[in-house]
């Protein structure tokens, strides 16, 4: 009891004295907590929602049927619905409309019909039926009838009764909005309509895009599947809601898994700021242990007060940090709609759940963290005989245990050999591992490189300059630093750590901005794309319009380009076909290539060539001279991998063949877009004026090249708004983290302030000293943090980002950031010192020196 | 006869499934000259009028019987198929377009279950899934089907939810041609009608999947033919129907439209004895007269399950095989109506077996 009390004592002595120290490293834990729960939280509640909405739309069935193509022959339907084992067959055909202009917005989201037979639909308990007003239950069936959801109608700002205006093709089309859709989830946009009048309406005749089953009782699933699968082959899936899921998952598991390891990194940053201010404390009171220790206390009961503060500061910060999380992730639902502003998870209202167990993780680990940080420093501290404690000036020797340099280089070590793995289930673990590792190995052989470091300027600059011309308060700065690294070393660890980081993803985010810029010219030559809504399985433009584009004299040449969407591994999103017309003898000029290409001369008759963009490499596992096979038309044809080229626009794969061999297959005119080359005598409007005069022309949507170029970048941007805002958060706590452990070091060395005013230094002199002192420091912060920083940000360019996303990029350097960030900490450490450093030399020099004897 | 067309609730049908009755009944009032109209001068010619007639609005085919298990178990059995034109996408070559909708309804009457069982399937026609054919009985609902074969026999095969049944019915008789040689009015205005016949006196063969035993069973059915575009009064509120196989091999067919305001509206009955001779009996030859009622513990609606039927001089009573043939279907398609096995007496005599429909007694019609 009376340990207890005496604890307690300690515990609310030791904070009452140094409260402003105290509150910083709770907000540095509750910070990173805050932050990771926030980020998890939201993420969490889009992604569910999502999925939701995603299972919404494909209903509960035992299979699913659906081909290589996006949508496939009906006649399968009738086959499948009297196959053997089969209770019910619900024919589905889901596409998506482009909406008028003036509600696409930047992220040109288009409507999603489902077309379905609601009286299978019903059976199948899929949540999606329209619901009738003004008992026109006849409407279900009506052909000329939509149903819409609540946050579409929202969206179009219609209601029911009122016409809703679309383009099937250059052709327009008006439906009626005869009422509202069961069970949609809020935030959902999507339409419902009869499956026959969807059919005709849209010009999807005679396809479907898949097919429902239901099983009889008692049929063996797995036996079921592997026959249906033989009987419809190879052009056919047969699939389980599971695999749906896994689609859906796999969509966006790439971007959840790294924002939530970027979210960690505050949390990362804050434990070094604990692990600084601890070990300052710890070294300060010193005396204090050693008393303790002489009048009876045990090391483990020392041990144990120290955890027992950590333990403190850890729930305090932590359970603050769970509030503040949960606040922030509200707030930035109820703003942004939980889609930090990614795209990834577009048009949803997720609500958010307070999820246990993920606070219980955040909990836990900011415990963990503050725990270790008070630890660290104290296990070394006690090992120290109690005697040697209770004399001054042993608080350095304390210090010098934590340094291990050999245990540092080892983590370097295991960092760079980490990096040369691949990826575990396609997530990046062991680049975030390496990058934790550096960051470990970087601080922990800071002490030694502080040491090596300031020795050698020290040493240089006395052997060109002697003692005798340096400047006292330099000479005396460079001395210390030399002399007591450790000190020096742990209030460099916030700096370092944040400042790395920072540089690791200013490096990466520019060099990403850069690639894309660069791939957009690339990608986009033309002057102008002209698109049109698609007409059902076909593009938007037949032969007779592609003739009236070509014919308009406005323009030195037009480009057709014919888009479709693959399903070529049923576990994972859709992969997307480009045809258009490759140059042969040039085909770097029209693609991003990267890498071999196979050259026209090396070109057998017979072979047609397709390329492939990096994420078939990594997906697909699809190599240049590689045979593939690829369906078209109904129907599956080989290809040969010709190339492999960059693109940014399509995370989950894309396939260009030539435009002549998709129509010589495919038996498919029709294109939907056109990329046009403006004569040189032309201007802009008049280019524009002359594609709306079409007979079709008001049904065009017509895009400048810069305009899409602007907008891409502007949405790039956007998705990394929630990077910047982190990398700030993390540079804030290193700030406090310089902040708290050089007023702390300014405490402790009052003593040492007297008696250098006692042999004649003046208190400017003393204030000079530390000003240079903290300079030196963090321009040596600096240094490290960069070359750390430089490093992180090559394993987050060439292994996190293909590895996660599947593109590569190149490196660029954004000097000017950086110099400007280095300045703002160069100045705000030396602020630092000098507040904390007045304060500190304020008091009476003799009354300092006392403390002493 | 008219079966249960018009007496369900045509409010909002808030659940997303599509209430085939209400379609049904907005089909019966709708004036819409696109649907071909009854006329008295038609002459049924057979077998193209045992098939379907597209071009009318609606159209079904209905059965109902007693059975009789080896162990001399009683059971009553219903099945019905249904066609309906929607009068939409008349002009859509999609093969998805549905121009015309398949229902089915099917019940099973147990004693030793104490109430009815029931299972109904809805569907658009085509791809061979589900169709009407015309030139012969021939209606198919995925596996569910009713066709008349060469030799006149119709076999039907049921796979509903609670059991299953799998049945051959002979015509012992010629058909019975209902009305005014087969058109038969339903109302004061003459095309308040439809085309109607029916087989009485069907000998019943076939199996009965039931409680999870399958069952032997053989028995008296009663087939109607029914179809028209347009035939109920706006001022009816129901109706009473009921035919009978009597035991001596003649037949019935008595039915009631009641009106809004109480009474009846129009009435009809026709008799064949054994030797083949049909009487017709008017309106004001008809008369139904409540014996017991029932109150349904399910909708709390009273059903006169016992009546007393005069029709000319001759009168019958008619006893339930069970109160509970109340067919509530309201969670799903909203109908709600009682169509029950019957035993039919005269002077305490047991001279033959029916079945009675009960419409329109939970909510009057609503428009």
């Amino acid at each position: 009891m009376k340990v207890l009390a005496l604890s307690c004592w300690l515990l609310v002595g030791e904070w009452r004295a140094r409260f402003m120290q105290i509150s910083v490293v709770i907000m540095a834990i509750a910070l990173g907590v805050a932050l990771g729960f926030a980020i998890h939280l939201v993420i969490d509640a889009a992604f569910n929602e999502f999925s939701a909405a995603s299972k919404n739309l494909s209903g509960q069935s035992d299979f699913q049927v659906y081909g290589k193509q996006r949508y496939f022959d009906e006649s399968v339907y009738p086959e499948l619905a009297k196959y053997e084992g089969v209770d019910l067959a619900n024919p589905v055909l889901e596409f998506t409309v482009s909406v008028p202009a003036e509600y696409r917005g930047e992220g040109d989201h288009p409507l999603k019909i489902l077309g379905i037979d609601m009286f299978r639909a019903a059976d199948m308990s899929l949540d999606l039926l329209g619901i009738s007003v003004d008992d026109q239950q006849m409407d279900g069936l009506s052909d000329d009838a939509i149903f819409l959801s609540p946050a579409a109608m929202e969206w179009l700002r219609v209601k029911p009764g009122d016409m809703l205006q679309l383009n099937v093709g250059t052709q327009p089309l008006v439906l009626r909005i005869a009422g509202g859709v069961t069970r949609a989830r809020v935030g959902q946009r999507v339409a419902v309509m009869d499956i026959g009048a969807a059919q005709w309406r849209f010009n999807y005749l005679g396809v479907l895009s898949r097919v429902d089953l239901k099983l009889g009782v008692g049929i063996h699933r797995a036996a079921f599947k592997e026959k249906l699968e033989q009987d419809l082959g190879e052009y056919f899936y047969v699939a389980e809601i599971a695999d749906q899921e896994t689609r859906v998952a796999s969509m966006s598991r790439a971007y959840r898994v790294n924002l939530n390891m970027l979210s960690l990194v505050a949390l990362f940053t804050g434990s070094f700021l604990v692990f600084s201010t601890q070990a300052l404390s710890i070294t300060r009171r010193q005396g204090q242990f050693a008393l303790l220790r002489v009048l009876g206390f045990t090391q483990q009961q020392l041990l144990r007060q120290i955890i027992i503060e950590g333990i403190a500061l850890g729930v305090i910060g932590s359970l603050v940090g769970l509030l503040l999380g949960y606040g922030l992730a509200e707030l930035v639902i109820q703003l942004f709609d939980g889609d930090l502003g990614s795209s990834f998870f577009p048009s949803i209202q997720p609500s958010l759940h307070f999820d246990l167990y993920a606070g219980l993780f955040y909990f836990v680990i900011g415990l963990s963290v503050t725990v270790f940080g008070s630890m660290l420093p104290a296990r070394s501290m006690l090992r120290m005989n109690p005697t040697e404690g209770l004399k001054s000036g042993n608080v350095n020797r304390a210090i010098e245990r934590i340094s291990m340099p050999w245990l540092a280089v080892i983590c370097l070590i295991i960092a760079i050999f980490l990096v040369q793995l691949p990826s575990i289930d396609e997530l990046p673990v062991f680049g975030y591992l390496a990058i934790a590792l550096l960051l470990i190995g970087g601080i922990g052989l800071m002490p030694y490189l502080v040491a090596k470091f300031f020795t050698f300027v020290l040493c240089s600059i006395t052997g060109i300059f002697g003692y005798e011309r340096l400047h006292t308060t330099t000479m005396m700065a460079l001395v210390r630093l030399a002399n007591i690294p450790g000190q020096a070393s742990i209030a460099l660890s916030g700096v370092l750590v944040s400042f790395s980081l920072m540089v690791a993803m200013a490096i990466m985010v520019l060099s990403f901005r850069i690639s894309v810029s660069d791939w957009l010219e690339h990608v986009l030559p033309a002057d102008f794309y002209v698109r049109a809504a698609d007409s059902g399985v076909a593009g938007g433009f037949e032969r007779d319009e592609q003739k009236a584009i070509n014919e308009l004299s406005e323009f030195l040449r037009v480009d057709f380009l014919r888009y479709q969407q693959l399903v070529l591994d049923p576990e994972r999103p859709e992969i997307t076909l480009i045809a258009r017309h490759v140059d042969m003898s040039d085909v770097r000029k029209t693609l991003p290539i990267v890498g071999e290409i196979i050259a026209s001369d090396q070109w057998s008759g017979n072979e047609r060539p397709v390329w492939v963009s990096e994420a078939m490499v990594d997906l697909y596992g699809y190599t240049v001279g590689k045979q593939i096979m690829i369906p078209l038309g109904g129907a599956l044809y080989p290809f040969v991998v010709a190339g492999i080229w960059r693109d940014y626009g399509r995370q989950f794969g894309a396939i260009q063949i030539q435009l002549s061999d998709y129509q010589q297959l495919s038996d498919d005119w029709s294109v939907n877009t056109a990329a046009l080359w403006m004569q040189s005598n032309i201007t802009v409007n008049d280019a524009n004026t002359a594609l709306q005069q079409l007979t079709f022309g008001n049904t065009l949507e017509i895009m400048q090249s810069k305009a899409i170029r602007d907008n891409s970048l502007k949405i790039f941007d956007r998705s990394f708004a929630v990077t910047y805002l982190l990398e700030m958060i993390a540079v804030v706590i290193g700030l406090l983290g310089v902040a708290a452990s050089f007023s702390a070091q300014m405490l402790a060395r009052t003593s040492e302030f007297g008696m250098l005013r006692h042999i004649g230094v003046t208190r400017s002199q003393i204030l000079v000293l530390l000003t240079t002192e903290s300079c030196l420091l963090t321009v040596l912060g600096v240094v490290l943090g960069f070359v750390l920083g430089w490093s992180i940000s090559l394993i987050l360019i060439f292994i996190i980002n293909p590895q996660s996303f599947h593109w590569t990029m190149q490196l660029y350097m954004p000097w000017g950031w950086l110099m400007l960030i280095a300045g703002i900490m160069l100045v705000s450490a030396s602020v630092t010192a000098l507040i904390a450093g007045r304060s500190a030399i304020s008091g009476n020099a003799v009354r300092a020196v006392r403390e002493d004897w | 006869m008219l079966k249960r067309f018009c007496q369900y609730n045509l409010r909002i049908v808030a659940l997303g499934v599509f209430s085939w009755s209400a379609l049904l009944s907005s089909a019966l009032f709708a004036e819409n000259q696109r649907f071909a109209q009854v006329s008295p001068e038609y002459t049924l010619l057979f077998p193209r009028d045992y098939g379907a007639h597209p071009d009318f609005r609606i159209e079904w085919w209905y059965v109902t019987g007693w059975l009789e298990t080896t162990d001399n178990q009683e059971l009553g059995f219903q099945v019905t198929f249904f066609r309906t034109a929607t009068g939409y996408h008349s002009d859509n070559p999609s093969r998805f377009a549905p121009k015309q909708l398949i229902i089915a309804h099917a019940a099973l009457s147990d004693p030793a279950l104490g109430r009815l069982i029931y299972d109904e399937k809805t569907m658009r026609s085509g791809f061979g899934l589900a169709y009407a054919r015309e030139g012969n009985t021939d209606v198919k609902l995925d596996n569910w089907y009713l066709l008349r074969e060469s030799d006149g026999r119709y076999v039907t095969e049921i796979h509903a939810e609670n059991f299953a049944f799998n049945l051959s019915l002979m015509p012992t008789q010629a058909i019975l041609l209902q009305g005014e040689n087969g058109f038969s009015r339903k109302g004061p205005e003459i095309n308040q009608a439809s085309y109607y016949y029916s087989e009485p006196q069907l000998k019943v063969l076939g199996k009965v999947v039931h409680r999870g035993k399958t069952l032997e069973v053989r028995g008296h059915a009663w087939l109607d033919h029914e179809w028209s575009s347009e035939i109920l009064d706006r001022r009816a509120e129901g109706w009473d129907w009921v035919s009978v196989n009597l035991n001596d091999g003649s037949s019935l067919m008595v039915f009631q439209i009641r009106s809004k305001t109480g009474g009846k509206l129009w009435a009809n009955a026709t008799r064949r004895d054994a030797k083949g001779r049909v009487t017709y009996f008017r309106s004001d030859q008809v008369e139904f007269s409540p014996k017991r009622t029932w109150k349904s513990p399910h909708t709390k609606a009273v059903y006169p399950v016992e009546m007393r039927v005069r029709v000319g001089d001759t009168e019958w009573r008619l006893v339930p095989l069970l109160d509970d043939q109340e067919l509530d279907a309201r969670s799903s398609t909203r109908a709600v109506y009682w169509e029950g096995a019957v035993t039919v007496f005269q002077d305490r005599r047991r001279v033959g077996r029916g079945y009675l429909e009960l419409t329109g007694y939970v909510q009057p019609l609503k428009l």
